[in-house]
């Protein structure tokens, strides 16, 4: 096991500085001057110079690398023989050419939107989707089977774009039915936090759970053909116990581990929930990056989400190895 | 003695898209508590279904069960899915054939085996714990408390049968229905299991529903024999006068389809043709159409009509399913090297 959990570890890590390395390669082939693009319009060949050695851009670009990853593992300082050095602890992810802000405290004021968003929103669509699931496979070709059959379609081919308008005009705007889509802290205040993150939620939740209730369906039907269901049957256990400790536990394992990418993709920032609900998370800050060409800032969206999806895929690995017996045993 | 499992004119129907399968087409026997019973046919013979249907296993939805299954005095087959929970694992058991899709590889073996006694006896976890270890060091899995947290797949083949066994004996049922517990092993380890079977058998006085399409099994092991044949008893009778002086054409078959190993045949026995569609019911005897011995029967009756199961001039335990006259068959029964063994 352990060792089955280092091979796993040891890989994540490389992932992730491939990802970094790539990422660093895109930047520097973006063919804008940094150095230009922060220092406005009117903008002296001397200042340019300035800045450009102020964000160490004139240094080899084999050293700049060096230096990069340097600073998200261990922290850097710019310009150490300077009068004034900038200090920028690890994971230091540079400075925005825009608001010369840290990146990484940038991400991290942001991250909690989209961390609420994420998590409020999966644990809805999870429970909600298999329990749909589960009650479809059990009544198959009866009206609940057909009604979240259809439901699941039509929730599966609308856009969030389109419900969360649509949901926000009719509850929100018109019948003030739902609370406004804001984002207030949770340690200020739970209830202010859930209300305002309600709506997103219920929308985000609803598409996604779509997919979950047919997953849900599909695994539970394949499992109660089992034999294993067939002899839990002839031993007098409860139709219960059978369906749900027996059946549910064989279908859930493909689930958990789709819901465990799922989820590391969402933490990486929702771009289009939270835009559609002008939530300030990571999605939208990518958004702003974009828009206003700050490479830094772009560099570290991307690195912040490759981090979530990686160890998301770390953590299915490793729950994988917990749920089947088979690969527990055999790594 | 009264019959402690009475089975009277069973019938299982699948109505599916094209039309109705009859599996199971009016079977009747007996079996006394203590006896085993030997259920012989090929694939689709209506064995299986049988014995699904005493078990109660079969879904309402999907099958149509007619007839009547006496249980020490209760009705199986008009019992609630309730009442059928409680009979399960207690009155009746079932070890299938392949064990390990029969079982559950995401919990332990020892737990599977825990879980059973529990649902049905008021006892505690711990107390549930020491009768599987019990269990599984009766069917004779070497250190048993340790084995007890294996998977299924950590086991051998021969192993998870045992602890099939294990399972299915925990809570000291009456009557046991093997379903090709067999089939799926070698022949070391198959002789192992029947022998275990035996054993238990005798320690519980348990009583034995034995399904194979292996004669050879049923040789060693039942008292009483049932061929089925298209859903429908062909012979039934005793183990000695069925293996020995077999009245169907179909057993004749059977039994000449095994290999001997004292000769040196190049080409074995086969039965023509294949087991007919369960789809229509033919009008006449369902082996008719492979049958050898049909032109010895007049005016083409057997395709015409349905001969009765009834009992032999000789033997009034046998019963035989044919038009053949006594003496066609003393005259047509052919020497079979079976017979010395």
């Amino acid at each position: 096991m352990l060792k089955y959990f280092s091979r796993r570890l040891i890989s994540a890590l490389l992932l992730l500085f491939f990802v970094i390395f790539v990422t660093f390669t895109l930047f520097m082939a973006v063919p804008a001057d940094p150095a230009r693009l922060s220092c406005g319009k009117t903008c002296s060949e001397e200042t340019r110079m300035r800045i450009r050695h102020a964000m160490e851009i004139d240094l080899p670009i084999q050293e700049q690398y060096l230096r990069f990853v340097k600073g998200i593992f261990v922290g850097r300082t710019y310009n150490k023989e300077s009068v004034e050095p900038r200090k920028c602890d690890a994971p230091c992810l540079g400075f925005s050419f825009r608001s010369d802000e840290d990146v990484t405290q940038t991400l991290l004021r942001r991250a909690p939107v989209t961390f609420s968003l994420a998590l409020g929103a999966s644990i809805i669509w999870l429970f909600g989707g298999v329990l749909l699931g589960m009650a479809s496979a059990l009544r198959r070709g009866k009206f609940i089977d057909k009604a979240v059959q259809s439901f699941a379609l039509f929730f599966s081919s609308l856009q969030i774009y389109l419900i969360g308008w649509v949901v926000s005009l009719y509850l929100v705007i018109k019948h003030h039915i739902l609370p406004t889509p804001t984002y207030v802290s949770p340690f200020d205040s739970v209830t202010a936090w859930a209300s305002g993150m309600l709506l997103p939620w219920l929308t985000l939740a609803f598409i996604s759970m779509a997919g979950y209730a047919r997953l849900t369906r599909a695994g539970m039907i394949e499992t109660l053909s089992e034999d294993f269901i067939r002899t839990a049957r002839s031993n007098g256990l409860t139709k219960t116990r059978v369906q749900f400790r027996h059946g549910l536990r064989a279908a859930i394992t493909p689930i958990v581990t789709i819901f465990g990418l799922d989820l590391g993709g969402l933490l990486g920032g929702a771009v289009i929930t939270e835009s559609t609900f002008g939530l300030k998370g990571i999605g939208t800050l990518s958004l702003e990056a974009v828009y206003e060409l700050d490479l830094p800032l772009i560099i570290g969206t991307v690195i912040f989400g490759a981090f979530f999806i990686i160890m998301a895929n770390l953590i299915v690995d490793m729950l994988y190895a917990a749920l089947d017996p088979k690969v527990r045993i055999s790594k | 003695m009264s019959s402690f499992l009475e089975v009277k004119d069973l019938s299982v129907r699948f109505p599916v898209e094209s039309g109705v399968v009859h599996a199971v087409n009016g079977i009747s026997f007996n079996l006394e508590s203590g006896k085993s019973l030997g259920i012989v046919g090929e694939s689709g013979s209506g064995k299986s279904v049988t014995s699904l249907a005493i078990m109660g296993l079969l879904k309402e939805s999907s099958a149509q069960i007619s007839g009547s299954i006496f249980l020490d005095g209760q009705e199986l087959v008009t019992a609630s899915e309730r009442d059928m929970q409680k009979i399960r694992s207690t009155k009746i058991s079932m070890i299938f054939q392949d064990s390990l899709a029969a079982l559950n590889p995401y919990f332990r073996i020892g737990k599977q085996i825990a879980e059973v006694y529990q649902a049905h006896n008021k006892v505690s976890k711990a107390d549930a714990k020491n009768r599987a270890i019990e269990m599984l060091d009766r069917v004779g899995i070497p250190n048993a408390a340790k084995r007890f947290s294996d998977y299924p797949h950590q086991f051998s083949g021969g192993m998870r049968q045992r602890a099939m066994i294990a399972m299915a004996l925990v809570c000291n049922p009456k009557l046991l229905i093997a379903d090709e517990p067999t089939t799926a092993l070698d022949v070391t380890v198959q002789s192992q299991i029947l022998e275990l079977l035996k054993d238990i058998q005798k320690e519980f006085a348990t009583s034995i529903i034995f399904i194979t399409h292996d004669i050879g099994v049923i040789s060693e092991f039942a008292d009483d024999v049932l061929v089925m044949y298209a859903g429908r008893a062909v012979e039934k009778g005793s183990v000695v006068s069925v293996l020995t002086k077999p009245q169907h054409p179909y057993s004749w078959s059977l039994l000449s389809s095994i290999p001997d190993l004292n000769s040196h045949v190049t080409k074995f026995h086969s039965i023509s043709g294949m087991p007919p569609s369960m789809l229509e019911l033919s009008k006449g005897c369902a082996f008719e159409p492979r049958c050898d011995f049909k032109s010895h029967v007049a005016g083409g009756r057997c395709a015409m009509e349905l001969p009765d199961l009834h009992s032999l001039a000789e033997s009034q335990t046998q019963q035989s399913r044919c038009f053949l006259s006594n003496s066609d068959r003393e005259e047509l029964l052919v020497p079979r090297q079976f017979l010395d063994k």
